[in-house]
């Protein structure tokens, strides 16, 4: 952050609910591997006479959610109609929540910053349009596939309460955290599955109005939030600096340019004509249902974050890696508890995110701990055991994978290598003492690769110092 | 007309009712006609507008394919005003229907094309589909009988939908208890539709149980209304008098808030039906604008061609009341009223068990003549869309003549009173018959 700037921004987070069935009717909500407009029916197609039916289950996603976030659950709610045209809207309206959303309040810390929720709401997906070009207005045609046409989908916002582009992504990475530790949705962003837009204005620090604020959209990745936010906080400083006025508006995230670009500039309101949807009676959301759904919580991130550091005694910094999913968490779990020590099972899930059951992974990490095999070795065995599904103490004896540690063997090779590299000897002697490491490179290639590093260095070291 | 398919199902029907298993039921071989608003599947269905022209849904309403499974002939799809807009069938986007009684008259609308084909003979019955009064008013001005039923009876599910929250589908017969019969086969929850009822339906066995000990409630503001024809009042206070005479004790009832409906249901049924009708923009079925350069053009240029000039104007009228800064003033208060009205319809169901009136101020109009006064044309539903803002059943049935002309008698029950709308109407029948 430049020198006497705040930068001031709030979220609002797309996700894509995991549920079987899209949010009004009953086709498939995993449309990713579908041909187009194949994963769709009468009514998620908008035709004439078609009526939304709500999903059950998606409801309890998004309460799930609320409670997960800490918000206060409407037991009185109901759906609204968005009205506006778009080709990737079949009914020229989205069903959607406007004035009595399904979750209102909570909150989410993130690094010692704690970031208000605003609302949770439930609301249906649009189709995809495909442009002949890059853009639209100056497209020749454009293809409209809308398997994802109600695809259930919840929007998550929060105050204007980040203070800058680590804060933001910090953020989006936590509350996709949770969202997968309570199996609400997969949140993958590469996959459209999370869908972040960020309002980010900056004021002079102190300052206790609030900048114009731009929003920013397009984002595809945290590392592309982390980025466009941090632009857009210098491009806004730059132009206020410059003694410029920001324009508030929607602007676009360029992955190939790396910058934010001008979108759509918002002279007036968009109008909506939000209004209760009449094909839907008023939902009701029972508290014995709401405690239903807070009985089959799980554990939350951040409460398994805690535990994992209190019980296994790994970082604060991989315990936060290892919860950023569920299944992530409950592999080292698991591993640990099939005799992993701790810490070395944090580093090869945090590593490799194996798939591979935890016995197995144990097993691993037990062979190279004993010096069975050496760590590259490892990860040869792992990437097998993975693809076959075998155990690796079967792939290691098959293979006959276990390293040399014999000392009078290695003491052998080791003699010849440097008889037969004095140009390396000389270096080495001579001070350059990284030279060992073409050496070590020579044992190594002698053996296949199984040369137990350890062994071989000492060896190394006692013939060349003395 | 779909006559390969209705000879089909005709032999169908044929060889069930010879099989005599029990398959066959009342409806089995019954041949019908559809209001070309209800989805029926493979049929051009064009909601009476050059929008949809060439559209073929790919699945039958739900009240279609329980008559379809109930063994029913469909003859083909019958004329209304575009998308249901409409109280004489002249809004057609292809041409305007005439009265089987005096073809220089309009039919009643917007199912003008059903009540005209039941009246004409041509279609053992009929269905349609009624927002403000478009089943009960057509039937009054054709001379038969014609049922809306209590909100949430009949699935919506393929209706192409006007106004959501007030649409229903019912029928068109020449007795009471054919209408009976067709509401029954139609009627019950369908979960497609989140609005249909999950509740018993049993519209026949006190059909026949006559008036005797029930209070039918005679509205004080609906003799009042404007423009009221002195022969339509004679008619209809001749058949509230048979009524009487059958064993019915009337009971004068107040609906206080009668005049402000035209205003609410015109603010709230053009709001939905502006939303409704989004859907129609030329990209995904019916008729597209080909010319057009750019997107905005070909929503622009598929609607303003595609669309008839009352379904501009309540598209235009409902955008408006939605609109930010107008939604409080409008649509908020009209479902203010609209709460209103229906506390009005419970009050007086509690000292009556039905309502009775006239269906309509007057007797079969000449064609054009209401069709440049937008408001005349809306009075025509002054009567029937108090029974819409309030969700309750009511049904016309003939009760004489004015000028020769058809007068309808409106029955109005309680919500979920349909079973008793029916046996008020079949006691009239009854009586003026003998």
């Amino acid at each position: 952050m430049r020198e006497g700037w705040e930068a001031v921004i709030g979220m609002e987070i797309h996700a894509q609910l995991a549920t079987r069935s899209k949010m009004f009717c009953d086709c498939s909500a995993e449309y990713l591997a579908a041909a187009p407009n194949s994963s769709v029916c009468e009514v998620c197609l908008g035709m004439p006479g078609t009526l939304p039916v709500v999903n059950r289950r998606a409801v309890e996603l998004v309460v799930k959610t609320g409670l997960a976030l800490g918000s206060e659950i409407a037991e009185h709610t109901k759906f609204d109609r968005k009205n506006y045209f778009y080709p990737d809207l079949p009914k020229g309206y989205q069903i959607s929540q406007y004035d009595l959303p399904l979750c209102r309040g909570g909150r989410i810390d993130v690094g010692g910053r704690t970031v208000r929720i605003t609302r949770v709401h439930l609301e249906e997906d649009t189709g995809k349009l495909v442009h002949a070009g890059d853009a639209l207005h100056t497209a020749a045609s454009s293809l409209v596939d809308l398997n994802r046409s109600g695809v259930p989908l919840m929007e998550i916002v929060t105050e204007p309460d980040l203070r800058g582009a680590d804060e933001a992504r910090d953020y989006a990475v936590a509350l996709r955290a949770i969202l997968r530790a309570i199996g609400a949705s997969e949140a993958d962003m590469e996959r459209g599955q999370l869908r972040a837009e960020a309002n980010v204005s900056v004021r002079r620090a102190g300052a206790a109005t609030l900048g114009v604020k731009t929003e920013l959209k397009n984002i595809n990745s945290f590392r592309a939030l982390h980025r466009a936010v941090e632009h857009e906080i210098d491009r806004q400083v730059d132009v206020l600096e410059g003694g410029g006025a920001v324009v508030q508006e929607t602007r676009g995230w360029s992955e190939a340019e790396q910058r934010t670009f001008s979108q759509r500039v918002k002279e007036y309101a968009d109008d909506y004509r939000y209004f209760p949807e009449p094909d839907l009676p008023p939902l009701e959301v029972t508290p014995a249902w709401v405690e239903q759904i807070r009985d089959s919580l799980p554990e939350l991130p951040e409460a398994r974050r805690a535990r994992l550091v209190e019980a296994h005694g790994i970082s604060g910094y991989d315990a936060q890696q290892l919860t950023e999913d569920a299944a992530t968490a409950d592999l080292f779990e698991a591993t640990v508890a099939a005799g992993a020590p701790a810490k070395q099972a944090a580093n090869w899930i945090i590593g490799s995110r194996p798939a591979i059951d935890p016995a197995g992974l144990a097993q691993l990490i037990g062979l190279v701990a004993d010096g069975t095999i050496n760590r590259d070795q490892g990860f040869e065995v792992l990437e097998e055991a993975q693809a076959a599904g075998r155990a690796p103490a079967d792939i290691v004896r098959e293979r006959g994978l276990s390293q040399v540690s014999d000392e009078s063997e290695l003491a052998k090779i080791v003699d010849r290598v440097i008889a037969e590299s004095p140009q390396a000897v000389a270096d080495y002697r001579a001070g350059k003492k990284q030279a060992i490491g073409a050496l070590m490179g020579k044992v190594k290639g002698a053996t296949g690769g199984r040369a137990d590093p350890r062994v071989a260095t000492r060896l190394l070291q006692s013939r060349l110092d003395s | 007309m779909t006559e390969p398919e209705a000879r089909a199902q005709a032999e169908a029907a044929d060889r069930r009712l010879a099989n005599g298993n029990g398959a066959a039921g009342p409806l089995t071989g019954i041949p019908l006609a559809v209001k070309d608003v209800l989805s029926v599947r493979g049929v051009e269905t064009t909601a009476g507008s050059q929008i949809l022209r060439g559209y073929r849904p790919p699945f039958d309403a739900t009240a279609i394919a329980r008559l379809r499974e109930a063994g029913a002939v469909f003859l083909g799809m019958t004329n209304c005003d575009e998308f249901a807009m409409g109280s004489s069938t002249e809004n057609s986007g292809f041409f305007p229907t005439r009265n089987p009684h005096d073809p220089t008259r309009v039919p009643g609308g917007s199912s003008g094309g059903s009540a005209a084909a039941v009246a004409a003979g041509e279609a053992v019955y009929g269905l349609g589909t009624d927002t403000g009064g478009s089943i009960r008013q057509p039937a009054a001005l054709c001379g038969v009988v014609g049922m809306k039923p209590t909100y949430g009876r009949v699935s919506r599910y393929g209706l192409i939908a006007f106004a959501s929250s007030l649409d229903q589908i019912g029928p068109f017969t020449t007795t009471v208890r054919d209408a009976a019969l067709v509401l029954q086969a139609i009627s019950g929850l369908d979960p497609r539709d989140a609005t249909s009822a999950d509740r018993p339906v049993d519209l026949l066995t006190d059909l026949e149980q006559g008036v005797e000990g029930l209070r039918l409630g005679v509205p004080r503001e609906y003799s009042q209304v404007e423009g009221m024809e002195p022969g339509v009042k004679a008619a209809v206070d001749r058949a509230v008098l048979r009524l009487e005479q059958a064993g019915a004790e009337l009971v004068e009832v107040s609906l206080p808030h009668t005049d402000y409906g035209l205003a609410a249901y015109y603010i709230i049924a053009p709001a939905e039906c502006s939303s409704n009708l989004a859907r129609f923009d030329g990209v995904k079925y019916g008729a597209r604008d080909e010319g057009a350069q750019t997107l905005l053009d070909t929503y622009l240029r598929t609607r303003r061609q595609g669309f008839g000039t009352e379904v501009r104007r309540r598209v235009m009228l409902g955008t408006y009341a939605l609109s930010a800064g107008y939604f409080d003033a409008y649509y908020l208060k009209a479902q203010k009223v609209r709460t209103l009205i229906a506390q009005d319809f419970a009050r007086a169901f509690e000292h009556c068990d039905a309502i009775v009136s006239a269906t309509s101020p007057t007797v079969a109009f000449p064609l054009g003549a209401k069709v440049d006064d937008p408001l005349a044309m809306y009075l025509n539903d002054v009567l029937t869309l108090g029974g819409n803002l309030a969700g309750v059943p009511g049904i016309s049935l003939p009760c004489g003549t004015s000028e020769g002309l058809p007068v309808g008698l409106q029955v109005l029950g309680p919500q979920w009173g349909d079973a008793t709308v029916l046996r008020v109407a079949r006691a009239y029948e009854a009586v003026r018959d003998a």
